[in-house]
């Protein structure tokens, strides 16, 4: 809700305080509420109920969708952000983070302080979090979701601390949650007071990981339950500190990429993204981005990506330092190269990709991309050479131009009949007469895509007196009550 | 012995030292640098010839075009280009600057895993002098890709190229089934000048059964002094006179 909250002021005005809002998920009939805020909250309504339900007792109920995708990569990136308390950190399901802090409270000035400076650093980012401390990973998610604020349980009251939840702290199934709720078994405490050997027999054929005995006993410490934390992502960066104000960079590139793509070589990584920072002595930076189509850590290659770069950037009074970056990297091994001494053809082509997007543009550069659509404009798309991959060009049933003209030019036209091919024409001052001609053939805008006045398309193919074919349209019929006389168009040449 | 990371290592072979092609080898070896200019404005002619001289490999061809040829000529239609047994993918540079067109193709024409390098030009602008094809040229010797550079509105200026046409469109063959419709393409080529070949003119047509392996391209002479006329007498003899 709060991440929805600062990614929706920054495009609309955010609905007030006193409006109950809720996100929505799909359900299994219908959508169901998946997140609300605090007037919702107030006025009773749940996570998990139906939308159309609290939709028919609050009619001024704001239904918005959510995007629990972009939740879970914000949570992902919270893992990595929380490792300024501790080393490891790792993902919880239902936007959990867990933190081992061991050995590490005590840089914070105690436990509760470290408590009190997690809330308000998440308060910092407009966040909401509910912190606790246990000895283990199943009590301290516990007690964050069902305890009470900033608790702080110690090895020896873990049991006593737990035992007022309700089961489904233990985080269990809804099938396995429903039948300890029958058996009147509502808490862990009265869980744990059950004999070992019933529950055991009970609970033979549900899995680990779902099993109330096992989470009970991981919650309590009697059996392990490990932390496996994602590590960092590889950072890689080459800096060179000047004695005193330059204004050229190029001297100092060679230097920097090379330990740079050093640095890269021992991780076995390849840049894909590359930054050069300046900053310049009146406090200013400058940046120079780059982009390159397969992941490279050849110096000479990205230092040749690097000409023609700083034109335009402005040193002003000169730079004393300089950085270069690898923002984004991806493994790459050795490559064999070919006995005979030649260079690899795709490699090849992935170096001149690189070359003129660097220099022409990442828009410039492009492959063609194929859909299936009636309109001849819109079957072939460009994507950024260095997104795509290459793909041939489709076989079509129809002969088509092989070159077309965007936009389509307006022709004016003598014709025998309306509904036949113009007799002749005229197109950039010049005058054509038709020898020959092939068509119609008719081409109808779709009609769950167009809007409902587009006429469709009558096409010619025209040959005029010097051989040169052209490819004619005709935009609508005479008397479709869509528009006055149709008008003609020179879309196309064929070879 | 270099190592390139911590955990292999890469032995470099001692490379292999090219000999210089001889002067035989240079007439059978197939034309690098091309120009074909466009004989009227907006003749698509020129493509589809160029389309049929094309190899036949699945490695992608580099079109480059600028701002002044895709207004005038219309922007390439790939979909068209299968008539002419084109199944390469199509790497599209488009540039505003003929001085671009000029560096991205030199860019290609070094680079070995491309099937062929095409740019267009419209106008003929300064940047496009001798020196600039020249280094076209060679680049395209070194690497061995052919290089085809369709020039519009140019009157021919001086060039390095190896073989410069000259390709208009022709009124087209007749339809096998409806006389009123247009058949297939053929095209009036004129080879004005050429390295290690004659110039000739031709009509051409694509013809995928020419039986060669570099081109798919039926080429039939075109005499210049017209048809036959039912009149003419054959030349006497005056030595018997």
């Amino acid at each position: 809700m709060e991440r929805w909250i600062r990614v929706i002021s920054q495009y609309r005005t955010v609905p007030g305080h006193d409006v109950p809002v809720v996100l929505s998920r799909d359900g299994p009939h219908g959508p169901v509420v998946h997140s609300t805020n605090q007037t919702a909250r107030g006025r009773g309504i749940a996570v998990g109920n139906r939308v159309v339900d609290v939709q028919a007792i609050h009619p001024d109920l704001h239904v918005e969708s959510a995007d629990p995708g972009g939740d879970r990569a914000l949570t992902g990136r919270l893992v990595h952000w929380a490792r300024r308390w501790c080393p490891w950190t790792v993902q919880d399901v239902d936007h959990g983070i867990v933190l081992d802090v061991t050995g590490a409270a005590h840089l914070f000035g105690g436990e509760p302080a470290l408590l009190r400076d997690i809330g308000q650093r998440f308060a910092m980012q407009g966040l909401s979090a509910r912190v606790a401390m246990a000895p283990t990973r199943g009590a301290a998610q516990a007690l964050a979701r069902y305890g009470a604020a900033h608790t702080i349980c110690t090895a020896g009251d873990v049991a006593a601390r737990l035992a007022p939840l309700p089961v489904a702290a233990l985080r269990l199934d809804d099938t396995t949650n429903r039948l300890l709720t029958r058996l009147g078994l509502k808490t862990i405490g009265l869980l744990a007071d059950v004999p070992r050997v019933a529950l055991m027999r009970r609970f033979a054929n549900v899995a680990a990981d779902r099993n109330p005995l096992v989470l009970l006993d991981r919650a309590l410490g009697r059996a392990p339950d490990p932390l496996n934390a994602p590590p960092e992502r590889p950072y890689f960066m080459a800096r060179a500190n000047l004695p005193e104000p330059v204004i050229d960079p190029v001297p100092h590139l060679a230097g920097l990429v090379q330990n740079l793509c050093r640095a890269l070589a021992q991780a076995e990584q390849g840049a894909r993204q590359l930054r050069l920072t300046i900053y310049r002595i009146d406090s200013e930076c400058r940046a120079v981005q780059l982009a390159t189509s397969k992941a490279s850590r050849d110096a000479a290659h990205i230092l040749r990506l690097f000409d023609g770069k700083f034109d335009s950037i402005d040193p002003g009074f000169g730079f004393d330092l300089l950085t270069l970056e690898a923002t984004r990297v991806e493994p790459v091994s050795l490559q064999q190269d070919r006995l005979d001494g030649k260079r690899d053809a795709t490699t090849d082509i992935a170096g001149l990709l690189d070359r003129l997007t660097a220099r022409l543009g990442r828009d410039k550069v492009t492959w063609s991309t194929w859909q299936e659509t009636h309109k001849p404009e819109r079957i072939e798309g460009h994507v950024p050479a260095l997104q795509g991959t290459p793909c041939p060009p489709p076989v079509l049933t129809r002969e088509r131009p092989i070159r077309i003209l965007k936009p389509a030019e307006e022709v004016s036209v003598i014709y025998a009949v309306p509904e036949g091919p113009p007799s002749q024409f005229r197109w950039r001052r010049v005058v054509y007469k038709t020898v020959r001609h092939a068509g119609p053939e008719r081409i109808a805008p779709e009609w769950w895509l167009d809007r409902p006045g587009t006429r469709l398309r009558d096409y010619y193919k025209i040959e005029v007196h010097d051989g040169r074919r052209f490819w004619l349209y005709r935009e609508g019929l005479l008397h479709d009550g869509r528009g006055d006389a149709p008008r003609w168009f020179l879309h196309g040449f064929f070879a | 012995m270099k190592s390139d990371s911590s955990y292999g290592q890469v032995s470099h072979l001692p490379k292999h030292r090219v000999s210089k092609p001889l002067e035989a080898e240079a007439v059978l070896k197939p034309p690098i640098l091309t120009d074909a200019h466009m004989a009227r404005p907006a003749d698509p002619a020129v493509t589809g010839f160029v389309l049929s001289l094309l190899p036949q490999t699945d490695a992608p061809i580099l079109w480059v075009q600028d701002h002044a040829s895709r207004r005038e000529n219309g922007h390439l239609y790939t979909p068209g280009m299968t008539i002419f047994g084109i199944g390469h993918p199509v790497l599209c540079v488009t540039v505003s600057h003929p001085r671009d067109v000029l560096w991205a193709m030199e860019e290609g024409a070094a680079c070995a895993g491309l099937a062929a390098v095409i740019g267009e030009i419209h106008g003929a602008p300064a940047v496009l002098d001798f020196t600039a094809t020249k280094r076209l040229a060679m680049r395209a010797e070194t690497s061995g890709v052919p290089v085809y550079l369709i020039r519009s509105a140019d009157h021919a200026t001086l060039s390095a190229a190896r073989e410069r046409w000259r390709v208009a469109a022709l009124p087209s063959q007749p339809h096998p089934y409806d006389s009123r419709s247009p058949g297939n393409p053929q095209w009036d080529v004129d080879l004005f000048r050429a390295r290690g070949r004659k110039p000739g003119r031709w009509v051409a047509q694509y013809d995928p059964g020419a039986g060669r392996t570099a081109d798919r391209l039926g080429l039939v002479p075109r005499p210049d002094d017209g048809t036959m006329d039912s009149g003419d007498q054959p030349v006497p003899d005056r030595s018997r006179a």
